[in-house]
């Protein structure tokens, strides 16, 4: 049994233009300890699926079908009040911006004391004494000093290293870190990751990566998952997507990657765009970008399937010969 | 800390000696000072040498620095109307203002407060709605006619609170209280709701729109991520950050208060600083009106000045040192 199980889960914003299916039939799993990237254009909907994960969708999106476990206990159907135990001291989350994530209004070491003792029952002393721990573990120097200063009083990598010993305050078994570094310096995105990375491979934590950077991905995940259009489009792990993409939108994806480049890559090589929402074709979502498309994929949606590799795509090309179209 | 301190005490006198030369300009030029005194039938002689004495030959900058010393010592001269000192008029109507003030802005926070919080956060169940719109009747319907009402109802229909008036007071050295009495207590009720309804929407109305704002910030999302309590979020982090305009404008309008409290005052015979001005104004009293409105003015620079430091204690930004100091404490 994995940690965290994802089945066939929708997600669903009612507009006043209709339902928009924002997340369709996506399933996917992350081992106890392990590191699974998302990849995929902006609007796929990583981040959607991400905050699906942790309850924290706001309406009017809404989770509309399938499940979500973790260690094999069924977490979307929760009351408020038994998810919000679970986030933080069972998943933790960190967002994009280490600017925005803190309250300013609060010192660093109160913030962390506060998440300490709403998951245990720490003393206010001895999460004070594991808030300065904390502190010092994400690498900020003379943490004793530093524990009563303000988010202002930081730089932006030193914020998000803030952000990060908040989201391992109380020992999660998985981390959501959805784009960690977008917003920082391209100087210090890899020390960050590095630190999020080592961090977790201590405490055996697990770590859903989303991010647009395949450069990270490829030093950091275990697993990728890519998604196209509120799908997955091929998962596997990371040598094989990066180095044998089976589903041509990865193909196009891995074409344009600068070759273990830093800068942050925008996926957005591959000609046309990722459809809208309201507009998403029949069958194959690809289909009308794909360079390899047949009768069959304006017709029928492909599921995940084997592709003869470790990874499995979304793509008819894969589909087991002499199986018949339609049942 | 310090710097910041002197900075707004300075400003603040600077306001306080505009102010008191407004009221200087009144006092001397509007009619005429030694005629208030003696009246019309004194000999010019008489009067030139009033004049002289009173020191209204003096040039311009020593009468009003006299005016302010006078003022700092808290003479104002004598009302036209009582012919008694101003200083001690006020002294007896100022407790009956203050009380009601400060029952009104008690009111006010103890309800828009926690109402405003409410509607923010459960924005789309239908008792914010009606909330709301209960509140906008607190904004639409003017002071009087709903301090009318209220006397209609609660004191000529079911006859439970008295229609006028501060009830039974307490001397306390020169401060008459009426918070010590049971009478007090059910004379200042009508009044105090009067004159903090419009008060309590304002607020209301404003921790709401904060809160909403405060609601979709990043620090908020990662608040929940983290699994904080709903109560500690509500109350903790989203209210605290929406102290800062909140205190703002309770701050303005405790001024607010003192100058709306004249209409409450008129309308239930309270004897109080409004009430003194209404008939100040009437007959012409201007040393009266002269002390009203500097004494008004300083409630307002201290309220404000108050404001400012509490700006100060809330957030942490302000605090400039120590984001330079870069360490610890
Ligand atoms: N409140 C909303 N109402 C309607 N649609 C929404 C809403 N929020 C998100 N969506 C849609 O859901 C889809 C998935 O969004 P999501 O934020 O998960 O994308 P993403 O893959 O994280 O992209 P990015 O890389 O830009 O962060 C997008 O197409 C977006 O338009
Ligand atoms: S299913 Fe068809 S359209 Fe879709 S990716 Fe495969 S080949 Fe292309
Ligand atoms: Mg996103």
């Amino acid at each position: 049994m994995a940690l965290l199980e994802v089945e066939h889960l929708r997600v669903e914003f009612e507009t006043r233009r209709g339902n928009l299916i924002a997340i369709d039939d996506v399933s996917l799993a992350i081992e106890e300890g392990e590191v699974l990237g998302v990849v995929g254009e902006s609007g796929a909907g990583k981040s959607i699926t991400g905050m699906a994960i942790i309850g924290l969708l706001e309406p009017p999106g809404r989770v509309t079908g399938g499940e979500i476990r973790l260690a094999g206990r069924r977490i979307d159907n929760l009351a408020y009040d038994s998810m919000r135990r679970i986030r933080g001291k069972e998943i933790g989350a960190i967002f994009q911006d280490p600017l925005t994530s803190l309250n300013p209004l609060y010192g660093v070491g109160r913030q962390l004391a506060e998440t300490i003792m709403a998951h245990t029952d720490a003393s206010p002393t001895a999460a004070r004494a594991r808030a300065i721990q904390l502190l010092g573990e994400v690498g900020i120097p003379a943490p004793e000093r530093r524990i009563d200063a303000y988010p202002h009083e930081f730089s932006g990598g030193m914020r998000q290293r803030v952000v990060i010993a908040l989201a391992l305050a109380v020992n999660p078994r998985l981390i959501i870190a959805d784009e960690p570094t977008t917003a920082l310096d391209v100087s210090i995105q890899a020390q960050i990751i590095q630190l999020l990375k080592g961090l977790c491979r201590e405490h055996g934590t697990a770590i859903m990566l989303i991010t647009h950077d395949m450069g990270v991905i490829a030093e950091t995940a275990d697993r990728v998952a890519v998604m196209y259009a509120g799908r997955i489009a091929e998962v596997g792990p990371v040598r094989d997507v990066v180095k044998s993409a089976k589903h041509p939108y990865t193909k196009g994806l891995m074409g344009s990657i600068p070759i273990m480049g830093r800068e942050v890559e925008r996926l957005s090589q591959i000609d046309g765009s990722m459809p809208r929402l309201n507009a998403i074709p029949t069958g194959c979502a690809f289909n009308p970008r794909c360079p390899d498309g047949m009768a069959r994929c304006g017709v029928e949606r492909p599921d995940l399937m084997a592709t003869g590799g470790p990874n499995r795509a979304a793509c008819w090309l894969y589909a087991p010969l002499g199986v018949a179209v339609h049942g | 800390m310090l710097a910041y301190v002197i900075q707004r005490l300075l400003q603040a006198v600077g306001v306080m000696l505009a102010v008191g030369l407004i009221a200087f300009a009144m006092f001397n030029y509007i009619g005429d000072p030694v005629n208030n005194m003696v009246g019309q039938e004194a000999s010019q002689a008489d009067r030139a040498e009033l004049r002289q004495q009173l020191g209204l030959n003096a040039p311009f900058p020593m009468q009003f620095a006299r005016f302010v010393a006078n003022a700092l010592s808290g003479d104002f001269g004598m009302s036209l109307r009582m012919q008694r000192p101003v200083a001690h008029l006020i002294a007896e109507r100022l407790p009956a203002t203050l009380e009601l003030v400060f029952a009104s802005a008690i009111l006010a926070l103890a309800f828009g407060v926690p109402l405003g919080v409410f509607t923010g956060i459960k924005r789309h169940s239908w008792v914010s709605r009606v909330i709301l719109t209960v509140s906008l009747v607190g904004v639409s319907l003017p002071t009087f006619v709903i301090g009318i009402l209220l006397i209609y109802v609660f004191a000529v229909l079911l006859g439970m609170l008295p229609s006028f008036g501060r009830g039974e007071v307490v001397k306390l050295g020169w401060w008459s209280t009426g918070l010590l009495t049971k009478a007090g207590w059910l004379a200042i009720v009508m009044p105090a709701i009067t004159l903090s309804l419009f008060q309590t929407t304002l607020i209301l109305r404003l921790v709401r729109a904060e809160m909403l704002e405060v609601m979709r910030t990043d620090f908020i999302k990662f608040a929940r991520a983290r699994g904080l309590p709903e109560r500690a979020i509500n109350f903790g982090h989203a209210l605290k950050n929406t102290l800062v305009p909140v205190i703002t404008i309770v701050g303005l309008n405790i001024g607010g208060l003192i100058a709306f409290s004249i209409i409450t005052e008129t309308v239930f015979q309270w004897p109080g600083l409004g009430a003194l001005f209404i008939q100040a104004v009437q007959f012409a009293d201007v040393p009266v009106m002269a002390a009203y409105l500097v004494l008004v003015a300083a409630m307002f620079v201290l309220v404000n000045l108050a404001v400012d430091l509490l700006y100060y204690l809330v957030d942490p930004r302000l605090r400039g040192e120590r984001a330079v100091a870069g360490g610890g404490h």
